[in-house]
């Protein structure tokens, strides 16, 4: 009951933000004008509200969700309250294929930018799912995910170190900032599919992962599948993740925080926060997105700098936390 | 009657070293069977041995008369419920919730009502809503004991569920660990507390260096000698209107 009541209060929430994503830009439409995008989208107004704001609004609803979902589910399986998606090194995989296919050129052709950041993302969510299931223990993983991650970056530095044009080099690092705006809607429809497989596979692992709070000799003996449900768990946050980062780039800290936002409500079953972690990444997400679009500056503020701006702060308050009760 | 768990000649190997040589054990339904034996003697190693937790090098066991690598999760699961020494718990569980993690394909109410169920035999049910992060170590281990009593399962083994309780909850989880077995229900626990091993347990496994040193009833495995070879202890077993007690001194310096 408590769990359909935070559920719905977010979803409220959501609407709000979905409502405030249209009412608010770089331009300032007046009562017509929304009006006039409401009785002919063809317009002028009307293609900035549904051409532009709300393809925007959307990607960021479901990049955040994908981000909430697999953090909490990254923070289910490796027991560990400062996990993210991108502790694993999924990310850093994506960052790499995306900066890859834009120095190699292939920026030119829709969607291939964002084909090679799904594809790299899911070859580390591969290794990873692979490693899961053979080994128990999450420290083992998190080894695993943090070579992976610094590896993935030494690669990306690499391609910088050796980008012959700067205007490429500009080019990676505006992808690796992290944005949703300009997105259309078929950059949304792409992603889709290889989310809801992310979002699927989460939720198969999701019994799996209060048993994983017991310790994993407890879990192996529960009955469950263990090994299937923690490449489950891995594969469905790489899933999640890669999709999420080839849709907006790299965007921190939305994935770590969301959970923490709603486990006061959802208890501590980490199965039970996974839905509402999905809903407050969403929110988060998208409040980002307006304070990118609202922040005065002379060029627009890029979504992964406005997450890790506020995002940073509220790490170190959670682990600021997470040591005082370690203490007590 | 087929033996609940039985474990033949197993050799287990960690880090190039043999932890655990031809070692065997059978726990029978109905009986309670103690593991004892100096710290590094192989007592968890045996335990994870019978369970398919470890990789035999040689030798093999078995659940209910089948070979345990041979077992899928769900029918390991339905012969066996283990309480692991680890009593780290990943999140702030209330203890309900720990106790009907016992019962995993059981009807959400149900699951609760034997949580329930359990936490009062080990007395823990007033603070069934309390996250098990908030209390004690010893209050933690009982509500942990509690999901291996949810299970009802025709085998319980235990690595040392007495540690960190007090007096009292140690008689009261050995006292639980009798009606398992009063019902039917084979037990192996692995206990330090040698007086505790005499009065609860019908058989006695001594292990020694990864090796089974002496197995038999409470006064036949820890006689005098065993008790020097085993443990390095002058001591010996003793009955009192309480209970039996084993009083002993260091032998040597280590």
């Amino acid at each position: 009951m408590k769990d359909l009541a935070l559920n719905l209060v977010l979803m409220a929430v959501l609407l709000a933000l979905a409502a405030a994503g249209l009412a608010f830009g770089e331009t300032a439409l007046t009562h017509a004008q929304f009006a006039q995008a409401f009785s002919d989208p063809a317009s002028g107004p009307g293609e900035v509200l549904w051409g532009i704001r709300a393809p925007r609004t959307a990607a960021a609803l479901v990049v955040g969700a994908a981000l909430g979902l697999a953090g909490a589910v990254m923070q289910g399986l490796l027991r560990n309250p400062l996990a993210d998606p991108g502790v694993l090194g999924v990310s850093a995989g994506a960052g790499l294929g995306a900066a890859l296919a834009i120095t190699f050129g292939f920026g030119v052709s829709a969607g291939a930018v964002e084909a090679a950041a799904l594809a790299a993302a899911l070859a580390v969510g591969a290794a990873l799912a692979a490693f899961a299931a053979r080994f128990r223990e999450p420290e083992t993983l998190i080894l695993f995910g943090v070579a992976v991650s610094a590896f993935g970056g030494a690669l990306t530095s690499l391609v910088f170190n050796l980008s012959p044009s700067p205007v490429t080099l500009q080019e990676v690092f505006n992808w690796l900032l992290g944005s949703v705006a300009n997105r259309d809607w078929s950059d949304i429809g792409r992603e889709l599919a290889p989310m809801a497989a992310g979002a699927a596979l989460c939720a198969y692992a999701a019994r799996g992962l209060v048993m994983l709070s017991l310790g994993e000799e407890t879990a192996a003996l529960s009955g469950l599948p263990m090994g299937r449900l923690r490449a489950a768990a891995v594969a469905g946050a790489a899933l999640l993740t890669g999709a999420a980062v080839a849709m907006s780039g790299i965007v921190g800290f939305v994935g770590l925080a969301a959970p923490h936002l709603v486990r006061a409500g959802a208890g501590a079953d980490p199965g039970r926060v996974l839905l509402p972690s999905a809903l407050s990444g969403a929110a988060l997400l998208m409040l980002a997105d307006l304070a990118a679009r609202l922040i005065p500056t002379d060029l627009e503020l890029k979504l992964g700098v406005v997450t890790a701006l506020f995002g940073a702060p509220l790490f170190g308050l959670i682990a600021w936390r997470a040591a005082r009760s370690w203490r007590g | 009657m087929t033996a609940a768990l039985s474990i033949t000649e197993a050799s287990v190997r960690r880090g190039g070293r043999l932890v655990l040589q031809d070692a065997s054990l059978d726990v029978h339904p109905g009986e309670i069977v103690g593991v004892v034996g100096a710290n590094g003697a192989g007592k968890t190693t045996l335990l994870r041995a019978g369970l398919g937790l470890a990789r035999l090098e040689q030798g093999h066991a078995t659940l209910a008369g089948r070979d345990v690598r041979d077992l899928s999760d769900a029918e390991r699961a339905a012969r066996v419920a283990y309480l692991p020494q680890e009593r780290r718990v990943g999140w702030n569980l209330p203890a309900w919730r720990v106790a009907s993690l016992g019962c995993l394909n059981a009807a959400p109410r149900e699951a609760r009502e034997r949580a329930r169920a359990a936490l009062a035999r080990v007395g823990l049910l007033d603070l069934e809503a309390r996250g098990v992060l908030d209390m004690s170590g010893g209050e933690r281990a009982r509500a942990l004991l509690a999901r291996v009593l949810v299970a009802q399962a025709p085998l319980l083994v235990a690595d040392e569920p007495t540690a960190g309780l007090d007096p009292d909850a140690q008689l009261l989880a050995l006292e639980l660990f009798r009606e398992e077995a009063e019902r039917g229900a084979g037990v192996l626990v692995t206990l330090h507390d040698l007086s505790l091993a005499a009065r609860a347990c019908d058989r006695i496994v001594v292990l020694a260096h990864g090796r089974v040193a002496a197995e038999g009833s409470p006064g036949q495995s820890l006689h005098v000698d065993v008790l020097a070879a085993a443990f390095g202890l002058d001591g010996a077993i003793a009955e009192t209107p309480f209970g039996p007690v084993v009083a002993a001194r260091r032998r040597r310096l280590h």
